[in-house]
């Protein structure tokens, strides 16, 4: 019954979203008032629908309904309460379905907020965006079906992947959707502007908006991603280069050169194919990305079964969005020529320069990450290390640093160059004396580590320093400005501090034991027996002491699912301001009750995330510009005065 | 020449010069990181390539694991039926690795009998093997 009216939702959600795609356009096409004002109530019935088949499948879950083949694949009747309601996104079609809702509620949301354009431009967008939920709904119903019933019906589930029996993991996959997803509304407004033949400022500082939450959202969706990696996985690290993650990356890279130039194309008429090429880029990856993640054609240490028919819909569907939207490029990007000419003396410039170095950074990713797949093409199987992406990174993040402050102390327009060069020189000074602090005080440090700290120490001596000596008080959008650019400084100077810096050490130890590893001596006094709900454990004990003085005692845990057969690592963490001590169990050696026990010591490990954190909170600060508000306000203003007096 | 020109000219000469440069690290990163994958029968053939890291991917032989006494050294035989290669490695294994499993390790030959792993990956789950044991296990299952 219940499934039956899951499948029905979405049935009625695919009919519902080729109306809005239909319509509106149509409405556009033909000057119709009326088909054009189909497109909002539209998209708010799409999300009702969506919402609701969504709700079905949880509630499925809950009830513990194995005539479902997906809750019979990724539920138990051991299984936690919590972790049922979230095994419904923890594997592919759960997750598919997840991905559309999430992408309803986003169009839902752009119908509603947008009383600053007019009714032909909103028709348009939303019905581009309708057409992108039209082939993901598509996607759920006829490729990977979470309604699907299996007879005879199992008397229990296969339970869910115990590495996805986490907190972490709940929150990573709805947010890299916010993120994915919310790509969407600036490559529907570049479409829906192709569409049209013209864009202007107001529109692009709408999309702006959008733009500024889903990098937030993509950002924080990255760094839980990392986090739960790190203690998750068992290896303590928190970035592999591997094919997923960079599939998550590659919007992330694209949608940070985006906000940057929109910053340009929202204040003057120049900018503005670049602009709209962006966007197509930014959400092309976002699909490309489900592709990489979807389809197991790449070889990725993350676990998804491999289903090429899967991929081949999602590449369909990518040549069709990504294809169209740039053949519409092609024909029409001259229409949109910018007429403002750009000072080269002018933060203009330098953010110009920022987005390309991005780009290159896109590509470069891209490429690392795609090859192994040309190759293999070929006939031949290769794979390209982490070293290529870290190196290739490296080169491109120097220019980064070296013109960011540049580009903040430059005024919009035109200035002098060499002036504000001149008045950079302090930070140039103080920066160096601080990396010179630091180099003796940690050295040996390499050249990558003291580039990273150096560049870490000049961004944020320079952000600091304009933020003091700004004349006025301080716009949002300054604040945020300066916020995400402290984030860089910080996630720099930590990040160089975590790779290499670090102390990465296996090691055998028979209880009793003291090793001593970077300052610190562990006491390994055995391992004991504990049951939980799902799972039995066997649990270290290891106690960390500096000086004699106990500091902390870590208890790691080597899993077992007895359901699903499958052991698991389970970290334990003493974090610290400064340093994480990090300890997980190998494997019991010998019958002696020897254990190979793993140790590492990531400093500085936790700032790296803040710093993040603040690049994410510096773009939501943005949102709350002042400027920005008055000009949507007068905006809206205009667009209802011309709708009264069309009616 | 006319000052837009002259302007023109110098942004267009440091594009190609970056572009250059980029394109000559590129390339140098990637020669330096690609890494080949080699069956078992491709290594005994000799195959393989020489001085530097390669993926070597297939099935631990059932009955082949030994643990050097007293330390986190391990032997074991990859198979992909066809042919064995005894690897060697000092570290803690994966928690999916198992005799009669599929594994990947990345590491070199110190000589042409023995492989010396720097990593070894293990699947990933029940369900999941690398595609490219996957693939070394058809192209032998097919006699």
């Amino acid at each position: 019954m219940l499934p039956g009216i899951g499948q029905f939702l979405l049935v009625l959600s695919l009919l519902l979203a080729a109306a809005l795609t239909v319509l509106p356009m149509l409405g556009y096409a033909r000057n119709s008032q009326t088909l054009m004002q189909t497109a909002r109530p539209l998209a708010h019935v799409l999300f009702i629908t969506v919402m609701a088949s969504f709700v079905v499948l949880v509630v499925l879950f809950v009830q513990q309904d194995f005539s479902v083949l997906y809750v019979a694949e990724n539920s138990s009747l051991e299984l936690p309460l919590r972790y049922r309601i979230t095994a419904a996104w923890g594997a592919h079609e759960g997750s598919i379905l997840m991905w559309v809702t999430v992408q309803a509620l986003w169009i839902s949301a752009v119908a509603k907020f947008s009383q600053s354009l007019s009714l032909s431009q909103i028709s348009r967008v939303l019905s581009v965006l309708g057409l992108i939920a039209l082939g993901f709904v598509a996607f759920v119903l006829f490729a990977s079906n979470p309604f699907e019933t299996i007879f005879p019906v199992p008397a229990d589930g296969r339970d869910l992947n115990p590495l996805l029996q986490d907190f972490g993991m709940i929150m990573h996959p709805p947010l890299l959707y916010f993120g994915y997803v919310g790509l969407s509304v600036a490559f529907a407004l570049s479409v829906a502007a192709l569409i049209g033949g013209e864009i202007n400022e107001q529109w692009i500082r709408w999309s702006r908006r959008w733009t500024n939450i889903a990098w937030a959202f993509l950002t924080m969706g990255i760094i839980l991603g990392s986090w739960w990696a790190y203690y998750e996985l068992g290896w303590g690290g928190w970035w592999f280069w591997d094919p997923v993650e960079n599939a998550s990356f590659l919007p992330w890279l694209a949608g940070t050169a985006l906000i940057h130039v929109q910053a340009v194309s929202e204040r003057k008429n120049a900018f503005r194919g670049w602009t709209v090429l962006l966007a197509i880029i930014a959400f092309s990856l976002c699909i490309l990305g489900t592709f990489l993640v979807r389809s197991g054609s790449i070889t990725s240490v993350h676990s998804f079964a491999a289903d090429p028919f899967r991929g081949i819909f999602i590449l369909v569907l990518l040549a069709i969005y990504s294809g169209g939207a740039l053949t519409l490029y092609a024909f029409r990007a001259n229409q949109l020529r910018s007429r403002d000419t750009i000072n080269l003396n002018s933060r203009e410039t330098l953010l110009l320069a920022n987005s390309l170095i991005f780009i290159t950074a896109t590509f470069t990713v891209l490429l690392g990450t795609l090859f192994p797949m040309i190759f293999e093409a070929v006939g031949k199987k290769i794979s390209v290390g982490a070293p290529y992406f870290g190196l290739m990174f490296f080169v491109l993040m120097i220019p980064m640093a070296v013109i960011l402050p540049l580009g903040s102390q430059l005024r919009w327009h035109r200035d002098d160059m060499l002036a504000a060069v001149k008045q950079l020189l302090p930070y140039f000074i103080a920066s160096t004396l601080l990396t010179v602090v630091v180099w003796l005080i940690f050295k040996p440090l390499n050249i990558r580590a003291i580039a990273g700290i150096y560049g870490g120490f000049w961004v944020l001596t320079a952000t600091l320093g304009q933020w003091f000596k700004r004349p006025g008080r301080a716009t949002a959008g300054f604040i945020g400005m300066s916020v995400a650019h402290v984030g860089v400084a910080v996630f720099l100077i930590a990040m160089s501090m975590t790779e290499h810096k670090d102390i990465e050490q296996d090691i055998l130890m028979s209880p009793g034991i003291t090793k001593q590893v970077g300052g610190y001596d562990f006491t390994f006094t055995g391992v004991d027996r504990v049951k939980q709900e799902n799972y039995q454990a066997q649990q270290g004990h290891v106690e960390v002491r500096r000086d004699g003085r106990l500091i902390t005692t870590l208890n790691p845990q080597k899993r077992f699912y007895p359901k699903q057969q499958m052991p698991m690592t389970e970290a334990a963490i003493y974090v610290g301001w400064s340093k994480d001590i990090y300890v997980s169990l190998g494997e019991a050696v010998n019958q002696e009750g020897a254990w190979a026990v793993r140790i590492y010591i990531k400093p500085m490990i936790r700032w790296m995330w803040f710093g993040g954190i603040l690049m994410l909170t510096g773009a939501i600060i943005g949102l709350f510009s002042a400027r920005i508000k008055r000009q949507e306000d007068k905006q809206r203003d205009h667009v209802m005065a011309q709708q009264l007096k069309l009616s | 020449m006319t000052p837009t020109r002259k302007r023109r000219l110098i942004l267009i000469s440091l594009v190609i010069f970056g572009v250059a440069v980029a394109t000559a690290i590129f390339l140098t990163a990637f020669k330096d990181n690609m890494m080949f994958f080699k069956s078992p029968t491709e290594v005994s053939a000799q195959d393989y390539p020489q001085n530097r890291s390669f993926r070597l991917g297939g099935m631990v032989k059932e009955g082949s694991l030994k643990r050097i006494e007293n330390s986190l050294k391990v032997q074991f035989d990859v198979t992909d039926y066809g042919a064995d290669v005894a690897v060697e490695y000092e570290g803690i294994l994966p928690d999916l690795f198992r005799e009669g499993q599929g594994v990947v390790a990345i590491g070199y030959m110190a000589s042409d009998q023995l492989f010396v792993a720097e990593e070894v990956l293990a699947k990933h789950d029940e369900n999941y093997m690398p595609p490219e044991v996957a693939d070394v296990l058809q192209t032998q299952e097919q006699p």
